[in-house]
């Protein structure tokens, strides 16, 4: 039976497959309890975990907040920019005096790739990457995982392409790392100007034309079109980008299957990379991404606070 | 850890006649099945309680809601053991609000997994009573807890071990005491 040995979750980069396994099998668990009446159980009880997000979050920082909550931890959250970082402390600073009051964890967003990192080897408690900059979003790419897992039944086998902009996605580089572990094979499909150049090294195959691959794919994950990217004359207009790459019902009829699984990790924007109509019918699992969420930040928090203090 | 078998206490048909003789009890103590059902505590305690509640409803008929508990997440001693827990699903598919629940467990030893038991099912609703039904009695409770319905009291020494073998799980129906602790 696989222990779960490490003190911090920065990506899915150095998780092995059994790892992996052991915490969606661990968040099965968990789902049950957010449907009880009382959703709470005592496991994380005087545990302390501060959550710190220097950029803006509504779902990671609701979901870890409730999470925390669920399994009796005291939490509290941190803005950046309602904090002393405005008045240029450092982050090793505020890490260590943060620690200073004596927590178990912090979970951090950081437009900076490999700050989790830094902050794991600077302080004692445990940290868990709740995103860093384009590099990985680790507890995305696990809700992703559970959630494939949840409707198809499996994962190991599955065709699974992720559509959007590539080049800027920290879900995707997480997508990808979960998914090749775990059997999957992956497609890319984008503008070439959102495209990493050799991507390819990854084990994944890149597309550019949706029409073609969503006839092959079992599910497929929409990234959001980061609309400040337009200005950066990285792609020609919105319009555009929603006409080649926009999922919506005719893109379906060219032969998508029946059981095609449509996933995003929000937020939407509607009518560009997803139609309205698409995003709210039933092929689509993006809320129960969410309900996911909760669940498999539950296992993580459990595995990493719940066991022995070594 | 060196265990060896001292004892085999009972055989499959031992334990059948065990379950016969407490789902009666239940029956007589509880005179009807309306407001009952039947949670047992993973994993023992939860095969136990399918053939508990099997047995009643073959004596008596009516519906009889049965659950099964994990007790992971409510345990007093998540940062004392070594290995990590394997944490399992709880279902509880009905209310137990006013009901009147048997909670199902193979050995009742020290206590604290019926305290852990009692504070989950509390968790889901306000039942009736809470009325706890137990294969062995070991004895050497470190809490005030006490069984209803008992299958065998077996006086055991704090160095030994019970270990309930169900057909569900390791193929055999027995209970045997070792020498050598868990």
């Amino acid at each position: 039976m696989t222990v779960w040995k490490r003190k911090d979750l920065l990506g899915l980069e150095a998780l092995d497959a059994e790892e992996i396994k052991l915490i969606l099998d661990t968040a099965e668990s968990f789902k049950e309890i957010s449907t009880r009446e009382i959703k709470k159980v005592p496991t994380l009880r005087g545990r302390t975990i501060v959550n710190f997000f220097f950029e803006p979050s509504t779902r990671t920082r609701a979901s870890f907040e409730l999470a925390a909550k669920r399994l009796s931890a005291d939490t509290i959250s941190i803005s950046a920019n309602t904090s002393s970082v405005l008045k240029g402390e450092t982050l090793k600073d505020t890490a260590r005096n943060i620690e200073a009051m004596k927590i178990d964890m912090i979970v951090m967003r950081h437009s900076c790739p490999g700050a989790p990192d830094m902050l794991a080897k600077t302080i004692s408690s445990s940290v868990v990457n709740a995103g860093d900059g384009a590099h990985e979003h680790p507890t995305q790419g696990l809700l992703d995982l559970f959630t494939i897992r949840e409707k198809k039944g499996k994962i190991k086998g599955l065709k699974v392409a992720i559509v959007g902009d590539i080049l800027h996605s920290r879900v995707a580089r997480s997508d990808i790392w979960g998914l090749k572990k775990m059997g999957a094979e992956v497609i890319l499909c984008g503008p070439p100007t959102l495209m990493p150049p050799e991507i390819e090294k990854m084990g994944v195959r890149v597309s550019y034309d949706l029409r073609e691959v969503i006839k092959e794919v079992d599910v497929v994950n929409l990234l959001r079109v980061q609309l400040e990217r337009e200005k950066r004359n990285l792609f020609p207009s919105l319009r555009e980008y929603a006409v080649l790459f926009g999922l919506n019902k005719d893109v379906l009829k060219k032969g998508a299957k029946k059981d095609l699984v449509i996933m995003h990790p929000g937020p939407i924007n509607r009518g560009i990379e997803l139609s309205p109509d698409l995003a709210d019918g039933p092929c689509s699992v993006i809320l129960d991404q969410v309900t996911n969420g909760i669940a498999v930040r539950m296992a993580v928090l459990f595995l990493l606070l719940g066991g022995h203090k070594s | 850890m060196n265990r060896r078998t001292k004892a085999r206490i009972m055989d499959a048909s031992a334990i059948d006649r065990v379950i016969t003789r407490i789902a009666h009890e239940i029956l007589e103590k509880n005179k009807q099945t309306k407001d009952l059902c039947v949670v047992g505590i993973r994993r023992g305690g939860a095969c136990l309680a399918e053939r508990l509640a099997k047995k009643i409803r073959e004596i008596d008929g009516g519906e009889l809601p049965l659950g099964i508990l994990d007790i992971t997440l409510y345990r007093d001693d998540l940062t004392a053991i070594a290995e990590q827990p394997i944490v399992r699903k709880t279902e509880i598919g009905f209310d137990i609000r006013d009901k009147k629940v048997i909670l199902v467990d193979d050995v009742l030893f020290t206590g604290r997994t019926i305290r852990c038991a009692l504070d989950q099912l509390i968790d889901f609703g306000r039942p009736k009573n809470i009325q706890l039904a137990i294969l062995i009695d070991r004895g050497h409770r470190e809490l005030p807890i006490r069984a209803d319905y008992v299958g065998k009291n077996v006086p055991t020494s704090v160095a030994e071990t019970i270990e309930v073998r169900l057909k569900e799980l390791d193929e055999v129906d027995e209970v045997i005491i070792m020498e050598g602790e868990k």
